[in-house]
């Protein structure tokens, strides 16, 4: 007897053939209700187990809204996404289930200002995960020692600098034992000083063996952590190549416009 | 600011003009001359309205009355040998407005500080100048002890259990429960006491304390329905908002005595101080619903956003990150939604119920006490007046704690 993968389990395999598919996304369309625009024109990628993507691309591009797809953040139209095996669709119970296997790290860092940063990483371990706070606690104090804020784990985020919150938000998702990371420009709102140990704490992060999109214009970053750097140029996946390719000879005219102007 | 004055007092005017009172009012009151004017002008106004009062109060008004109908106006026909009830229920507001207090201030290095003493030396001093029976000033004297002792315990409480204000945030609850079980009795074996029988202060009190108690959610609920993704919904909660804010109030407390009963069989009537406490909490929770989605509109998208992305749901959402903030943004406008319904329970008086202003104005017609009418809603007017003001003092007191932890 031949095995059969049980129905609703089906592995989604990419156009490579591979099937540790992390994130498919195939001819995705976008429109904004309120003004009609067309900001994602048919976008497809697929992102494997442990993969780091790169994506950059001019502003406006719809580089955030691509990757806010990911987690439901933004509907979409057209096309189809699948996350770790589950489509995307308007059901609820799905979206919520996806939510807590992604983690999202905003530009704006987005913490919760009334509440300590200790209890920022806790909050959905346990209302989500229903760990038991203790336990919740546990794992809070040991992500917040691993990108290095222990000290202020009581402190609330007003009163830490811009590259710590964005640790703190960092330890935050990571609290869910998300299986993907999305970061959106994480360190574009930070001061120069303060960009190194943001980066940093992705590094390690990559290293672990996480998946993980980042939109991001740090070329350094990019070139050393990154398996595959793609650009987004008006709704359109333009370019997508390993680092050394995408920096060295970019195919496109759009991308090598592109680079002359951030490096 | 604080952290600059060495400095500035390094580089800042020398002494002799450093501001003295003397100088304070030279360069703020009498200079330049137009100033000086103004100022003897209204001065001069000031003073003469100073001294015409003061010559009224001291020798032509007749205060007596006060004294005489205290009894009535702060609790009307209610029954005097039920009258310990009341003092439980005050005994009880008391340990927990102390026990709130202590923790809010928790952090404080310093819980009775200067102010706070003499506040309390002049509490006490009212109390015991209250003009009524010893006991009762004593009783009087012992609450405001109660309240100071209590806020130690509160305090040293407080540092241990970190989750002791939710505790007391119930325990209010509770008083407020306990409270219509011993002032209106039918309960454990407690003597009725109808409403009708329900005046003066009390009666104002216990109107602004149950409407404020519900209007708070309503508001709430009603903030949320307006931002709802749910047409219908929203509508309905833009038609309550357009509709009650297009009315005054007087008009819906009318409706709520005169029109309901046209309506409804005999039997059916509810109650009129319950009508009224419906028509106050329907009024304010319009308004109250405004002021909280001021807040919510306050807070950024990214909030949301980033509560969602963590896989909390719409509900968790909208309890554990947008709602703390958006009230705590708005607890001043909040707070002068309460004290303006703690006001309004005067038109009370108007459509016929016997509260403060009510209980007043039938004394006055009492030929005993014909033409006292200075003096009795002065003295309204003084409870009023220090009600309001302690709520409000309370509520900045509490939102600079609050910023202060955050
Ligand atoms: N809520 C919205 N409604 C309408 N247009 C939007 C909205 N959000 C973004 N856009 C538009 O979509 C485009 C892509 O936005 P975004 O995904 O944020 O780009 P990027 O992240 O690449 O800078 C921009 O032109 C932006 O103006
Ligand atoms: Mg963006």
């Amino acid at each position: 007897m031949t095995y059969q993968e049980p129905i609703g389990a089906t592995k989604t395999v990419d156009r490579a053939g591979r099937s540790d598919a992390m994130i498919v996304a195939q001819d995705v369309e976008k429109w904004y209700a309120s003004n009609q625009f067309h900001v994602l024109r048919g976008v497809s990628l697929s992102i494997h187990k442990g993969e780091v993507v790169v994506v950059m691309g001019p502003s406006g591009s719809g580089k955030s809204t691509f990757i806010r797809t990911f987690n439901a953040l933004e509907e979409y139209q057209k096309g189809k996404i699948t996350i770790d095996g589950i489509e995307l669709s308007h059901d609820l119970k799905k979206i919520d289930e996806i939510r807590r296997e992604v983690g999202m790290v905003f530009q704006q860092f987005n913490l919760f200002p009334h509440m300590t940063v200790l209890q920022n990483v806790m909050l959905a371990p346990i209302w989500v995960r229903r760990r038991k706070k203790a336990e919740a606690e546990a794992i809070a104090m040991q992500l917040l020692e691993k990108v290095g804020i222990l000290e202020q784990a009581k402190k609330f985020p007003g009163q830490l600098s811009g590259g710590q919150q964005q640790r703190v938000a960092i330890a935050r998702a990571l609290a869910m034992q998300p299986k993907i990371m999305l970061f959106d420009e994480p360190t574009s709102a930070l001061d120069p000083e303060m960009v190194r140990e943001v980066l940093d704490t992705m590094r390690s992060l990559a290293k672990e063996g996480m998946t993980m999109v980042c939109v991001t214009h740090e070329v350094g970053f990019a070139r050393e952590v990154a398996d595959r750097v793609v650009l987004m140029a008006d709704g359109l996946l333009v370019e997508e190549a390993p680092p050394e390719e995408f920096f060295n000879n970019p195919r496109h005219d759009r991308t090598k416009q592109f680079l002359s102007q951030i490096l | 600011m604080t952290a600059l004055t060495p400095q500035t007092a390094d580089f800042g005017p020398p002494a002799a003009m450093r501001d003295t009172p003397i100088n304070w009012l030279k360069k703020n009151l009498f200079s330049p001359w137009y100033n000086t004017i103004i100022t003897l002008v209204i001065g001069a106004i000031a003073l003469y309205a100073a001294y015409t009062f003061g010559n009224w109060a001291l020798t032509t008004a007749q205060w007596d009355v006060i004294p005489r109908n205290l009894q009535l106006l702060m609790v009307g026909r209610y029954p005097s040998e039920l009258y310990w009830r009341l003092w439980v229920l005050l005994g009880l507001v008391a340990v927990f407005s102390g026990l709130s207090w202590g923790v809010v201030a928790r952090r404080a290095p310093q819980l009775y500080s200067r102010n706070i003493l003499i506040g309390l030396a002049i509490a006490a001093g009212v109390c015991l100048l209250v003009p009524t029976p010893l006991p009762y000033r004593l009783l009087l004297l012992a609450l405001l002890l109660v309240i100071a002792i209590t806020a130690w315990v509160g305090q040293q409480a407080g540092q241990r259990l970190p989750a002791l204000g939710t505790w007391i945030s119930f325990g209010w609850f509770g008083v407020f429960v306990t409270g219509l079980i011993l002032i209106g009795g039918g309960f454990f074996g407690l003597e009725s006491v109808g409403t009708n029988e329900w005046q003066g202060l009390l009666l104002t009190a216990l109107t602004a304390a149950i409407s404020i108690v519900l209007c708070f959610p309503i508001g709430v609920i009603v903030a949320l329905g307006r931002r709802s993704p749910l047409p219908i919904l929203r509508w309905l909660c833009v038609a309550y908002i357009e509709v009650i804010r297009g009315v005054p109030l007087i008009t819906i407390l009318f409706m709520g005595q005169v029109m309901i009963p046209l309506f409804l069989p005999e039997g059916m009537r509810p109650d009129r101080v319950i009508r009224a406490i419906v028509g106050l909490t329907l009024f304010s929770s319009a308004y109250l619903a405004e002021n909280v989605r001021g807040g919510l509109q306050s807070i950024p998208r990214g909030q949301g956003e980033a509560a969602r992305a963590l896989g909390l749901n719409p509900v968790l959402t909208v309890s554990l990150i947008v709602l703390p903030q958006a009230l705590k943004a708005v607890i001043p406008a909040i707070v002068g939604q309460f004290i303006s319904l703690f006001q309004d329970t005067t038109l009370l008086a108007i459509v016929g119920l016997v509260e403060l202003l009510g209980i007043s104005n039938s004394i006055l017609a009492n030929p005993q006490f014909l033409g006292r009418f200075s003096e009795v809603y002065l003295f309204d007017a003084l409870l009023f007046w220090g009600f309001c003001y302690a709520m409000s003092a309370a509520s900045r007191w509490v939102e600079a704690k609050v910023n202060v932890d955050h």
